[in-house]
């Protein structure tokens, strides 16, 4: 499997092909807003294959067979920036993540769910705030100033629906007719025909941020699980099926939306499954190790996270990175349990991403950003659990970010009309401050009327 | 003025758009079957079965063991792919995973697989009949009562779960004809619903006490009264919205673009009547934009289930439940309450789960050395057996080159007498494989 392939002769063939093959996201039809996969139902069959002992990983020892393999041509440039999307699905309970300990009115509107003031880490840069207990990594990380947090990020007129307020996010404006994902339209201006990696879905279902118009991007659930075995099939044949998958995908397709989408499907898995031969496990050795501990358990997301990590160490030219992180945030009820499991898991995940960025010497080239559709109502339901609300948490991590908060606590003196926190930032504008500050591009022509949003300070 | 109607041949190729569209695409010989009888009493044949009847061999785990859909991890999908592999009454099925679809309840919330077959039989109960009744029943279900937090909504303190999606994804659509004040009233009019719990047992004893109900007045769409469960729904049902709203989104599982206005005028006033599902399929099943309209691409599911169709083969390994994760479409686990993406189902990801899914379809099948020597060498004579394997599926003129051209080669690599004996067994595997994932046959 791993020999150099013919395939890749037909690099020209594939850049014609792809060409074509961005299309975007769906239109929103009426009373079908967009939703999206979350990857749950990849769990079940995940938890079998899980369970790869993680040893110590060599540095770049990955990138001579890159370099056999012919790869190394579209190798990223080794100071080339990434973005990591991480979506907390359901709408995170903000004033649980970071919560206003002593406040009585805290106390009054979350009776059964306010937390206790003994407990979590203090957050340093606003004395009446504290981390939630599950959070500690993010606490730690932000002690050495590698985390910014949005205390009320969100949006004026803001949407309670899941699906409308997440598809704002994802296609960056609040429009329900963009088709495109705000990271896809900045891939379709700094991508390449050939590269499905310079977009990249941790799941088995795209990630609609990433939706482009022009350019391929990949969905893949981990690097050293893309082969395409086929029983009774070998040898020379076996090359000239790899090799046909492409050719399928690069027939006419006169038009038509759905085998537009097949064969591009077809095309960019042949031209992923090369770029991904490296990866693939041989002779009894994992497909990669990494130099940390990542946590164990039934949940796949720290190792997509440490996949990730193993791609970006070899070269492969990653530009922008989305997944959903574990845990239900939707929390209509039995909230206490159900978030601090999420949590948890989450935060460790990232502590040890981040770790691993910086055992590898990358940590310099990769911001991530954590973020969820809405925050929830400022009082509790009576169910142990809360409903929608408006503005809500995110996060930046890495060594880069400024490590400062952006946007103050909105408090829960002067809720919305509706019971809600109002926003103190606004996300276009912290996405214009991301493709400006930190991917290098102007936000104008990815982020609609970019220039009418502040850009909030996000790094150093 | 009711919607048009195809008058355009309908042949062999319409007959299994069709079945796929319609089911679980044709058994051996089934399209040409279906063609005999013309549109209208090929359509009837769907809308109209007979007798709920299962054909075919018995579906049973890796182990030859019966299935336990209501306990083993898994069981739950190999159930209903095997109805829908052997049903008699495909569209009953295919109806029955789009109100799954369109009320989507997710195993992963209810956390009972007894529940969640019990929702399942409700859904195949009402497939094609009242919308009215559907509605109803699924506000009451077990199952949706634990998924969105039907129990835990009291007068003492409403939880607007259920309410919302009422509108939003059930009867009118995100923002149409709906404010947030309605979601608290419509809220407080569905309190009243509980249920007991007992270790072991968990959740049971489903009931309406109406102690728990806020027996107070709510002004809902406008209309002030002491409303209660029932009249939300009615109130939605109702409301002028909710038509449109509806036929819209049971056409998009059919047709891949909107209908045009007077289609969509037509079947409005078609469903207005009594809320009837049967007569709006009948009219969307003859309707020319099925025929003439562009492709679909096949939900993960309703591609494996015509897979084993093709060949004649039953439920008979539990791999199908971890393979549909692959995909994309684990049944009783969609994504979220707003259902699957139709409009996005293949990706690098779900491309090579799909693949995986005609590998594990074919392997029993899949030819070995011994028949080396028993097949023609001639690459057009392999494409073609390659295409009948399937009950020769109707392929671009294009995608028949490209296998012939696949097969072609691979017989010139064959540079020693040995391997001109094998390789039409191992191009004959990759032929299979090669039309099962063709983007022809992912669509109809």
């Amino acid at each position: 499997m791993a020999r150099p392939c013919s395939d890749y002769s037909r690099t020209d063939l594939l850049r014609r092909g792809l060409a074509e093959a961005g299309r975007g996201l769906p239109a929103i039809e009426p009373g079908m807003p967009l939703p999206a996969g979350t990857g749950l139902s990849r769990r079940s069959f995940l938890a079998r294959g899980a369970g790869l002992g993680l040893a110590v990983y060599g540095g770049h020892a990955l990138l001579p067979r890159l370099l056999e393999d012919g790869i190394a041509a579209a190798a990223a440039d080794p100071s080339e920036r990434v973005l990591v999307s991480v979506f907390l699905d359901g709408g995170a309970d903000s004033l649980s993540m970071l919560f206003p300990g002593d406040d009585p009115l805290y106390r009054s509107l979350r009776p059964k769910l306010a937390l206790p003031a003994s407990v979590g880490t203090a957050f340093a840069e606003d004395p009446r705030l504290r981390w939630h207990p599950s959070l500690t990594p993010l606490a730690t990380l932000h002690g050495e100033g590698k985390v910014t947090v949005l205390p009320g990020v969100g949006y004026t007129g803001p949407d309670q629906s899941h699906f409308t307020s997440r598809h704002f996010w994802e296609v960056g404006a609040t429009n329900e007719a963009l088709r495109t994902g705000w990271l896809g339209r900045y891939l379709d201006r700094v991508g390449t025909p050939d590269n499905p990696l310079q977009g990249l879905s941790l799941e088995s279902r795209l990630q609609p941020a990433l939706a482009t118009a022009r350019v391929p991007v990949a969905s893949i659930d981990s690097p050293d699980r893309y082969d395409f075995w086929t029983r009774g099939v070998w040898g020379d044949v076996e090359q000239r099926l790899m090799e046909a998958i492409g050719s399928l995908g690069g027939l006419p397709t006169d038009g038509d939306a759905a085998l537009l989408q097949a064969s591009a499907a077809s095309r960019q898995a042949a031209r992923l499954r090369q770029q991904l031969l490296p990866f693939t496990p041989k002779d009894g050795q994992p497909g990669f190790t990494s130099p940390v501990t990542y946590p164990t358990g039934e949940d796949d997301f720290p190792r997509r996270l440490a996949g990730l990590a193993a791609m970006l160490g070899s070269g492969l030219p990653v530009r922008a990175v989305a997944l959903t992180a574990p845990g239900m945030y939707d929390t209509h009820d039995s909230q206490p349990d159900a978030l601090a499991e999420g949590l948890t898991i989450t935060a460790e995940s990232l502590l040890a991403f981040q770790r691993d960025l910086e055992s590898r010497g990358l940590a310099d080239r990769v911001l991530i950003h954590v973020w969820s559709e809405f925050g929830r109502r400022a009082e509790e339901n009576g169910s142990a659990g809360t409903d929608h609300g408006a503005a809500g948490i995110g996060f930046l991590i890495g060594t880069r970010v400024s490590g400062t908060a952006i946007g103050e606590y909105p408090g829960l003196a002067q809720l919305d009309a509706d019971g809600n926190l109002r926003a103190t930032s606004d996300f276009r504008g912290l996405y214009a401050a991301l493709l400006e500050d930190w991917l290098g591009t102007d936000a104008e022509g990815i982020i609609p009327s970019a220039a009418s949003f502040a850009r909030p300070r996000i790094l150093k | 003025m009711g919607a048009a109607v195809y008058r355009g041949p309908f042949r062999r190729e319409q007959a299994e758009r069709l079945l796929w569209r319609a089911g679980f695409g044709p058994r051996r010989g089934e399209a040409t079957a279906l063609a005999r009888k013309g549109l209208e009493a090929a359509v009837f044949s769907l809308t109209r079965p007979g007798a709920a009847r299962m054909v075919g061999p018995k579906p049973h785990d890796s182990k030859g063991r019966g299935l336990a859909p209501e306990d083993a991890w898994g069981h739950d999908h190999l159930w209903w792919l095997d109805r829908m592999v052997r049903t008699s009454r495909p569209l009953v099925e295919r109806m029955t995973l789009v109100w799954h679809d369109w009320f989507a309840t997710s195993l992963q919330g209810v956390g009972s697989q007894s529940l969640m077959l019990r929702q399942n039989r409700l859904l195949r109960r009402h497939a094609l009949g009242s919308f009215g009744t559907l509605l109803r029943e699924i506000t009451r279900d077990p199952a949706m009562l634990l998924w969105l937090s039907g129990t835990d909504n009291t007068k003492w303190s409403p939880n607007e779960n259920y309410a919302r999606e009422l509108m939003e994804l059930f009867t009118l659509g995100a923002g149409r004809g709906y404010t947030e004040g309605d979601v608290r009233e419509q809220a407080r009019s569905l309190t009243g619903w509980t249920s007991d719990w007992r270790s072991g047992v968990g959740q049971h004893n489903f009931r309406y006490a109406r102690d728990r109900h806020d027996g107070g007045n709510k002004r809902i769409f406008g209309q002030r009264g002491p409303h209660d469960w029932e009249d939300a729904v009615r109130l939605c049902l109702e409301h002028s919205r909710h038509p449109v709203f509806f036929v819209e989104k049971l056409w998009s599982y059919f047709v891949p673009t909107a209908p045009d206005a007077r289609t969509r005028d037509s079947l409005v006033t078609l469903y207005r009547k009594e809320h009837d599902v049967r007569p709006l399929v009948e009219a969307i099943l003859r309707h020319p934009a099925l025929y003439t309209g562009p492709r679909m691409v096949k939900p993960p599911v309703v591609y494996t289930a015509g897979l084993l169709r093709a060949i004649g083969r039953g439920v008979d390994t539990d791999s199908w439940s971890w393979l549909s994760g692959m995909t994309g479409q684990r049944l009783f686990v969609p994504p979220s309450v707003a259902g699957w993406d139709d409009s996005r189902w293949l990706d690098t990801a779900t491309f090579r789960g799909r693949w995986w899914i005609a590998n594990y379809a074919t392997q029993p099948l899949s030819l070995t050395d011994k028949q080396a020597g028993s097949l023609p060498s001639q690459p057009d004579e392999l494409v073609e057996g390659a295409v009948r394997f399937w009950g020769s599926p109707t392929l671009r003129p294009a995608t028949r080159r490209a296998l012939l051209e696949f097969a072609r080669r691979s017989m010139a690599d064959a540079d020693a007498s040995w391997k001109r004996r094998s390789y039409p067994v191992l191009i004959t595997n990759a032929l299979r494989q090669l039309v099962a994932t063709s983007p022809d046959f992912q669509t109809c």
